[in-house]
């Protein structure tokens, strides 16, 4: 089975996150890069699904060459290869340019399954897999808690608001998996050191074939208009507990008219 | 008037609360018509009625709310085609965002995702984003094709204005590739009377410092006695204390609702990146120097086995009288 993750470096979410003030993009250079921890459980359910069924997973990437440390990351988890989509045209793309891209790249690789986390942690859009699936024209198999391949055909538990909806569709797919479906394994040593020999294919938007005016800042579909840090929380009223703390918040509360 | 096309959220009977929100909001920017994808529309119609829909265009039959996100995504851009809406408004939830991620693809059109808030621009509407744990806020717009806007439930406060609603077949074909994916089972987790965490006006979260799962009827109880839905940190969804589908925080769900009660939470970023928009919050924490006593409105500093029952009761006898 040939299965491709895709995965986002995204800057470390324990540290402070900004935009850049010239042109509202996230400033990529004053912040240590991640794997966007949803994808971690994308590359472990792409390794799984490998390890069960046979195949080969490669990883997806599209970002600056920073995104590198990333892809060695997700190789030496296990990850048999990767493919780097970097060019300087691709900066400031929206979702709508980002999908584009990736099918562009997708489209040449080829899959059975392509697997992404439900969302980044830093854009939080959770649109990519739905996105994906629309231009590839396959089924989107989406915030996936639990994944079965039987042959052709997938079923999977889909997250929803009030438990879980059991769906089925066939290959090839796109699935998007939720942090619930497994436990991402560390990088073994000898992992790390396989990970040195793996190829890392980096396509410009040439070799991948994609148009300049697809993507970027300039053509992207929507604008940051400004931005503005958010305003501190006027300092509230914190009490100690003298034995009457649970009866002031329901003072406070009744005050705000909750109760 | 300028048609705004509103993907109504409803569980085949009832519409939910956050679909009169979008409605009130879109009568900001002209006429809303609710879109409703399956059965019970006529059940549903009066309540749409009631907060301003024009009409309500039904997509129903062929077992269409069998399948997942795709049909809804067809039937909008049938409607975006022959309707030119001045924008697609849906609720931000998890599927009401990836209908909007497929239909921006249908349509070529821009999507903004998790606005809290929509005003009037020059070039229609812009959308007042809250990101990275919310520590930003955006304002943002779609420049491209037909504004696609996913609002996060709680942004407005719905307000009637009653309209027609009158009923109209939205007449899309749907095409094979929309029933690629089938439901065949809905699996329904217990989770009692209590509102739905994302819809919820009150939301009482409890954490790390509330220990075990037995102590989790704590949170539930203080959570009935508002008419609230119980949440939980990561630490504790991760630590088997509550089911992992009432995670709030970075990788869990986002709540942005009137009332945010954190008991025994120390308020690391990623559950502030859940919780942060919230209006008035209350903190109870045994620690002092927890982060999340920043955020609060009104705090409590003891311990939450001593605070939050006398809450409980408190709150129980006030609404008892």
């Amino acid at each position: 089975m040939n299965i491709v993750v895709c995965m986002k470096q995204v800057p470390d979410t324990w540290a402070e996150r900004t935009l850049r003030p010239d042109d509202s993009r996230l400033d990529r250079a004053s912040v240590d890069g991640v794997i966007n921890e949803l994808d971690e459980y994308a590359i472990e359910e792409g390794l799984r699904l490998a390890e069960a069924n046979g195949g080969e997973v490669t990883i997806l990437t599209m970002g600056p060459e920073k995104a590198s440390e990333s892809i060695r990351k997700a190789l030496s988890m296990g990850a048999d290869k990767a493919v780097h989509l970097i060019d300087d045209g691709l900066a400031g793309s929206d979702a709508l340019q980002t999908s584009a891209a990736l099918a562009k790249v997708l489209g040449r690789t080829g899959f059975d399954l392509v697997i992404l986390g439900s969302e980044s942690t830093d854009a939080r859009m959770g649109v990519l897999a739905a996105m994906l699936a629309e231009r590839l024209g396959v089924p989107q198999v989406s915030l996936a808690s639990k994944v079965e391949v039987d042959g052709s055909q997938l079923r999977v538990h889909r997250q929803t608001d009030y438990g879980y909806d059991q769906i089925e569709a066939n290959l090839p797919a796109v699935i998007s998996v939720v942090e619930k479906i497994n436990e991402p394994r560390y990088p073994s040593f000898k992992g790390i050191m396989a990970a040195k020999k793996k190829p890392v294919e980096t396509l410009s938007l040439a070799d991948a074939g994609i148009d300049p005016g697809e993507v970027g800042l300039a053509g992207a579909a929507t604008e940051v208009v400004s931005f503005a840090k958010r305003p501190p929380r006027q300092a509230g009223t914190v009490v100690k507990d003298e034995g009457d703390g649970g009866a002031k918040a329901a003072e406070f509360l009744a005050a705000q008219k909750f109760i | 008037m300028a048609e705004i096309l509103v993907l109504a959220e409803h569980d085949g009977e009832t519409v939910k609360k956050v679909t009169c929100e979008l409605l009130t909001l879109a009568r900001q920017f002209g006429e809303p018509s609710a879109v409703w994808i399956g059965a019970g529309a006529e059940g549903g119609r009066e309540r749409l009625a009631e907060f301003g829909a024009a009409k309500v265009y039904v997509a129903d039959g062929g077992g269409i709310e069998d399948y997942v996100v795709a049909p809804a995504a067809e039937v909008l851009a049938g409607l975006v085609a022959r309707q030119s809406p001045a924008a697609v408004f849906v609720a931000a939830t998890p599927e009401g965002k990836e209908v909007a991620g497929r239909l921006a693809v249908k349509t070529g059109s821009g999507v903004i995702t998790d606005a809290v808030g929509l005003t009037a621009g020059d070039g229609g509407p812009v959308a007042e984003q809250s990101i990275f744990g919310g520590a930003i806020v955006v304002q943002s717009r779609v420049r491209t094709g037909t504004p696609i806007v996913a609002v996060r439930p709680n942004s407005v406060t719905a307000e009637p204005a009653p309209a027609a609603a009158g009923i109209e077949p939205a007449g899309v074909e749907l095409t094979d590739a929309a029933r690629a994916v089938k439901v065949t089972e809905r699996v329904i987790a217990e989770r009692g009377e209590r509102p739905e965490l994302t819809e919820a006006a009150i939301v009482v979260s409890g954490g790390r410092g509330v220990g075990n799962a037995e102590n989790f009827a704590l949170i539930e109880k203080l959570a009935d006695s508002l008419g609230a839905a119980v949440g939980a940190s990561r630490a504790a969804t991760d630590a088997g204390w509550y089911p992992h589908q009432f995670q709030v925080g970075q990788t869990g769900k986002t709540v942005s609702p009137q009332l945010y009660l954190a008991v025994g939470i120390s308020g690391a970023i990623q559950h502030r990146a859940g919780m942060q928009t919230a209006k008035t919050i209350m903190v109870i924490n045994k620690d002092p120097e927890a982060p999340i006593f920043e955020l609060a409105d009104f705090g409590v500093v003891g311990d939450l086995f001593q605070v939050v029952p006398q809450l409980t009761e408190e709150i129980e006898r006030r609404s008892a009288n």
